[in-house]
C-alpha cells in the first residue's frame, strides 16, 4: 500500500523475539472483529514468540496470554516498526 | 422448595467453567486443557439454602459477538433465554482478556457475579488481586474459586442466590468518548421508541449497532424503524467506531486493572520454556511424531497381560457353562453366541482405557493446541485449518465426540469438510478388529500393520479433505485465530476419570447393544432355513449355510466376493453397521470360538482365513460405514441426510475399492495367501 509510512510495518515481518505497539487493524471485516475482540487494539504490545516448525502460523504474546495467527492474518495489522538495534 | 432460579456460567474458553459446573451440580462433564472443549450447552441442578437451581454449562466465547457455532449457542443463550444470574467465570491469570467479556456482559445489563477462578495459580505467580476494590469498581459480586478442587464453590453459591433476590439493578457502565456517546444515545432513542426491540436493553444494541456486529444488523433489519437507524449509522465511518469501541473497552479494564492488581505480563512463563522445546523450529516435528508413535505403543504393549487374562476368563467360562447346562440350545446360546461374542469384545478393554488414558494426557497437558499449531501448515495446504486437526485427533477415540467438536470451527463448509472426513479417522470401536486380525495373521508384525491402517485412515481423511475442497466445497482459507493454553500438568485422578468414564460406556454397549447383536447373530445362525429339515440349533445346521444366517449371508456374498470375503465375513460386516466392534463379536459366534479350545485368534491363524483376505478386511473395517451413532451424529451436525449419505457412499464405495486392490494384487504376486 502506498500510504504506508516508513516507520509502520505489517505484524507478519517481525521477527521473533522483538516486541512492537499496534497502530491498527486493516483488512476484511469479518477477522478485523475478531482480532479486535482479541485484544490487538490500537496501542497494545505484541511480542512476537516464534514461528511454527513449518513456517506458519505464528505464535505471539499479548496481554499476559498466548495467542497465533497465520501470517496471512499477522499481515491485515499494522505495527510500529521496531527501532533499528545495531548489529 | 420456594424458588426456581435459572444460573448459566459462561466466560472465555478454557477458563474453568465445566470445571465449576462439575463441582455445582456433581456431574462428570467433559473438561480439558484447550478452548472449546464444551460445544453445547449442558444442564444439571443444585439445591442450596432451600433454593433450587439449574445450572446450565455454555461453551466459552471470547465476546458477544459470535463467530463459530459453540459460541452462537452461549450467546444465544445469553441474550435470548435471558437467564436469572450470570456468573461469568474468569480467568485469574489472565484477566484483561476475560474482563472485556465482563463490560459486554454488563452493558447488557445481565445480573452477574463473577467467579475468579484458577487462584491456585494467581497466586503460585506471585500476583495479588485486591477483590474488594475489582468489586468496587464494577459493582458486581466478586468470589474467588479453585474449579478443579472446588475451593470456593459454596461461597460462590451463596452469593449467586444473594444477589439473584437482590431486585436492584446495578452494575457499572462504562463511557466511551463523546461522539460514541452522542451516536449510542441517539440510536437508544429510536430502539425504545420501537417494541420490536423491547426484549434487548437499547444501550446495548445500540453499542453493538455502531460496532457494526452483522448479527445485530441483520436483526435490526427486520424492524419498521430500520430506516432511522440506518441514517444515523449512513453518516460515520463504522470501521472506525469498531476499533474504538473495543478499544476503549480494553482502555477501561486496563485503568481498573492498574488499581486492582499488580500486573505483571511479558513475564517468561514455564510453558513458554516448555514450548520452546516442544514448538522448535527442528525438534517440533519429530517430538509430534514420536508422541503419536508413544501413545500408540502404550495403547498396545501395555494392554497385552490384561487382555491374556480376560481371554483365560472367559475360555474358562466357556467351558465351565457349557459343561453345566444340558439344554444343547441353551448351552450354545450361552457358550457359542454370549459368551464367544460378548467376550470376543470385551477382551480389549484395556486397549480402550489406555487409548482414553493416551488422549486426556494429551488434552490435559495442553498439548493438543500445540499440536494444531503445527500442523496448521499441513492443514493449510489441504485447504482446512489447524483447528480441523483437533477433531482428528479426538477421533481417535470416538468418532462421535469428535465431530461435536468441530463445532468450533468458524467456517461452514471447513466445518462440513471436517465433519465428512472425522470417521476416516480410526476410532477405538475398530481397534478390537485389528488387533483381532493383526494378531492372528501379522505375529510379531502386528503393530506395524495396525499403525499403517491408522496411517491409512489419516491419509484417507487428509486426501478426501483435498478433493472436496477441490470440488464440492470450494471455498476461500478461514482466517486462523487460535489461543495456546498454558500447559499444566496432568493430574493422575483427571486421567482415571476420563478413563473411567469411557470405559463404562465400553462396557454398557458391550452388554447392551452388542449382547443383542450377537444373540441376534446366534438366533439367525441356529434357526434352519425353511424347508432344509434341520433343527434349531442343532449341530448340523449351526453357522452353516443351511441357517436363516448362512442363506443371508450366501445372498449378500457376490457383492464382496471380489474382496475375497465369505459369507460369514459379509455378514460380520453386515451387522458390524449397528457398531463396528459386532464385527469381532459375530466372527467369534460365527467361528464357534467361545466353545473351541483355541480363541478366535487361534481359530482364524488355523486356517479359516487367509492373511490375504484379512489385511484386505481391516482396511473395509476401516473406511466403510461408521457406527449407527456416528450416522446420526453426522446427520444432526450436517443438518442434511444428503451428506450424511454422501459419507456413507463415498466411504464404502472407497473401503470396497481399496480391499479389493488389496486383495486382487495381492493375490496376483502371490503375497500373503
Ligand atoms: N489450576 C487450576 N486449574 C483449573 C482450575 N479450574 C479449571 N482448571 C483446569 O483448567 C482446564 C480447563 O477447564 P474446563 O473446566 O474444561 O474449562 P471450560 O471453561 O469449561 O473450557 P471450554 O469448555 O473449552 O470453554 C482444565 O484442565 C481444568 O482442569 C483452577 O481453579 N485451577
Ligand atoms: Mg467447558
Amino acid at each position: 500500500m502506498d500510504e504506508r509510512r516508513p516507520d509502520e510495518m505489517t505484524l507478519d515481518l517481525i521477527e521473533p523475539e522483538i516486541s512492537v505497539k499496534v497502530l491498527k487493524v486493516i483488512g476484511q471485516k469479518s477477522s478485523r472483529k475478531r482480532i479486535l475482540d482479541m485484544g490487538l487494539t490500537p496501542g497494545t504490545r505484541v511480542e512476537v514468540i516464534r514461528r511454527a516448525p513449518l513456517g506458519d502460523p505464528v505464535e505471539f504474546k499479548l496481554k499476559g496470554y498466548n495467542l497465533s495467527l497465520r501470517k496471512k492474518e499477522a499481515r491485515t495489522i499494522l505495527v510500529e516498526a521496531p527501532e533499528q538495534v545495531p548489529e | 422448595m420456594a424458588e426456581k432460579i435459572i444460573v448459566a456460567l459462561a466466560g472465555n474458553p478454557n477458563v474453568g467453567k465445566t470445571s465449576i459446573f462439575n463441582a455445582i451440580t456433581g456431574s462428570k462433564q467433559h473438561v480439558g486443557n484447550w478452548p472449546g472443549v464444551t460445544v453445547e450447552k449442558k444442564m444439571g441442578k443444585r439445591v442450596h439454602s432451600d433454593v433450587e437451581m439449574e445450572v446450565v454449562d455454555l461453551p466459552g466465547t471470547y465476546s458477544l459477538t459470535a463467530y463459530s457455532l459453540d459460541e452462537i449457542v452461549a450467546r444465544d443463550f445469553i441474550i435470548e433465554e435471558k437467564p436469572d444470574i450470570v456468573v461469568q467465570v474468569v480467568d485469574g491469570t489472565n484477566l484483561e482478556r476475560n474482563l472485556y467479556l465482563t463490560t459486554q456482559l454488563m452493558e447488557l445489563g445481565v445480573k452477574l457475579v463473577i467467579a475468579l477462578n484458577m487462584s491456585d495459580l494467581v497466586l503460585s505467580k506471585g500476583v495479588h488481586i485486591d477483590e474488594a476494590k475489582m468489586q468496587e469498581y464494577l459493582e458486581v459480586p466478586v468470589v474467588s474459586t479453585i474449579g478443579s478442587t472446588g475451593n470456593g464453590i459454596h461461597g460462590l453459591l451463596d452469593t449467586i442466590i444473594e444477589r439473584s433476590s437482590d431486585k436492584r439493578v446495578y452494575g457499572n457502565t462504562f463511557d466511551y468518548e463523546e461522539d460514541i456517546e452522542v451516536r449510542a444515545e441517539e440510536l437508544e432513542m429510536i430502539l425504545e421508541k420501537d417494541p420490536y426491540f423491547a426484549h434487548y436493553p437499547s444501550r446495548w444494541f445500540s453499542l453493538k449497532l455502531l460496532e457494526g456486529d452483522e448479527n445485530i444488523l441483520r436483526k435490526a433489519r427486520g424492524s419498521e424503524s430500520y430506516p432511522k437507524i440506518k441514517n444515523v449509522l449512513d453518516n460515520l465511518d463504522p470501521d472506525s467506531f469498531e476499533s474504538r469501541i473495543a478499544d476503549q473497552r480494553y482502555g477501561t479494564i486496563q485503568f481498573m486493572l492498574r488499581q486492582v492488581c499488580d500486573i505483571n505480563t511479558s513475564h517468561l512463563s514455564g510453558s513458554d520454556m516448555v514450548d520452546r522445546v516442544v514448538t522448535n523450529k527442528y525438534l517440533g516435528i519429530p517430538i509430534f511424531l514420536s508422541l503419536m508413535w508413544a501413545a500408540f505403543e502404550v495403547t498396545f504393549t501395555f494392554a497385552t497381560p490384561f487382555m491374556n487374562m480376560i481371554d483365560i476368563f472367559f475360555a474358562w467360562l466357556g467351558e465351565v457353562t457349557v459343561s453345566l447346562i444340558s439344554t444343547d440350545w441353551l448351552s450354545s446360546l450361552i457358550g457359542e453366541g454370549i459368551i464367544a461374542g460378548v467376550g470376543s469384545v470385551l477382551i480389549f478393554l484395556p486397549n480402550i482405557l489406555l487409548l482414553f488414558f493416551m488422549l486426556s494426557i494429551m488434552e490435559d497437558s495442553g498439548y493438543i493446541s500445540r499440536a494444531a499449531f503445527i500442523m496448521d501448515r499441513v492443514m493449510s495446504r489441504i485447504g482446512l485449518h489447524g483447528k480441523s486437526f483437533i477433531p482428528l485427533i479426538m477421533g481417535f477415540g470416538c468418532n462421535v465426540p469428535a465431530i461435536m467438536a468441530t463445532r468450533t470451527i468458524e467456517d461452514s463448509r471447513d466445518r462440513l469438510i471436517t465433519i465428512l472426513v472425522t470417521p476416516f479417522i480410526s476410532c477405538g470401536a475398530r481397534l478390537p478388529v485389528y488387533v483381532l486380525l493383526a494378531g492372528a495373521f501379522f505375529g510379531r508384525d502386528a503393530g506395524v500393520v495396525i499403525f499403517s491402517l491408522y496411517a491409512l485412515g489419516i491419509l484417507v481423511a487428509l486426501l478426501s479433505a483435498k478433493l472436496m475442497r477441490g470440488t464440492v466445497l470450494r471455498g476461500e482459507d478461514a482466517p486462523f485465530i487460535m489461543e495456546l493454553p498454558e500447559y499444566r500438568i496432568p493430574t493422575l485422578r483427571s486421567g482415571i476419570i476420563h478413563m473411567w468414564e469411557r470405559g463404562k460406556i465400553y462396557l454398557k454397549k458391550a452388554g447392551g447393544i452388542i449382547l443383542l447383536g450377537v444373540v441376534g447373530v446366534w438366533l439367525l445362525a441356529s434357526i434352519p432355513v425353511p424347508g432344509s429339515g434341520g433343527q434349531f440349533a442343532s449341530g448340523d445346521i449351526y453357522g452353516t449355510t443351511s441357517s436363516l444366517l448362512g442363506a443371508i449371508g450366501m445372498l449378500i456374498e457376490p457383492l464382496v466376493a471380489p474382496l475375497g470375503f465369505d459369507w460369514r465375513i459379509a455378514v460380520a460386516l453386515l451387522f458390524g453397521v449397528v457398531a463396528k466392534e459386532i464385527v469381532v463379536g459375530s466372527m467369534g459366534v460365527l467361528y464357534g470360538a467361545g466353545t473351541n479350545e483355541e480363541n478366535l485368534a487361534g481359530i482364524l491363524a488355523a486356517g479359516a482365513m487367509s492373511p490375504l483376505v484379512g489385511l484386505g478386511l481391516m482396511v473395509f473395517v476401516l473406511l466403510y460405514v461408521p457406527c449407527f451413532a456416528c450416522i446420526g451424529v453426522i446427520k444432526r451436525e450436517t443438518g442434511s441426510w444428503k451428506w450424511t449419505l454422501f459419507q456413507l457412499f463415498y466411504g464404502t464405495g472407497l473401503a470396497w475399492g481399496l480391499a479389493f486392490l488389496v486383495y486382487q494384487t495381492g493375490s496376483r504376486i502371490g503375497l500373503l495367501s
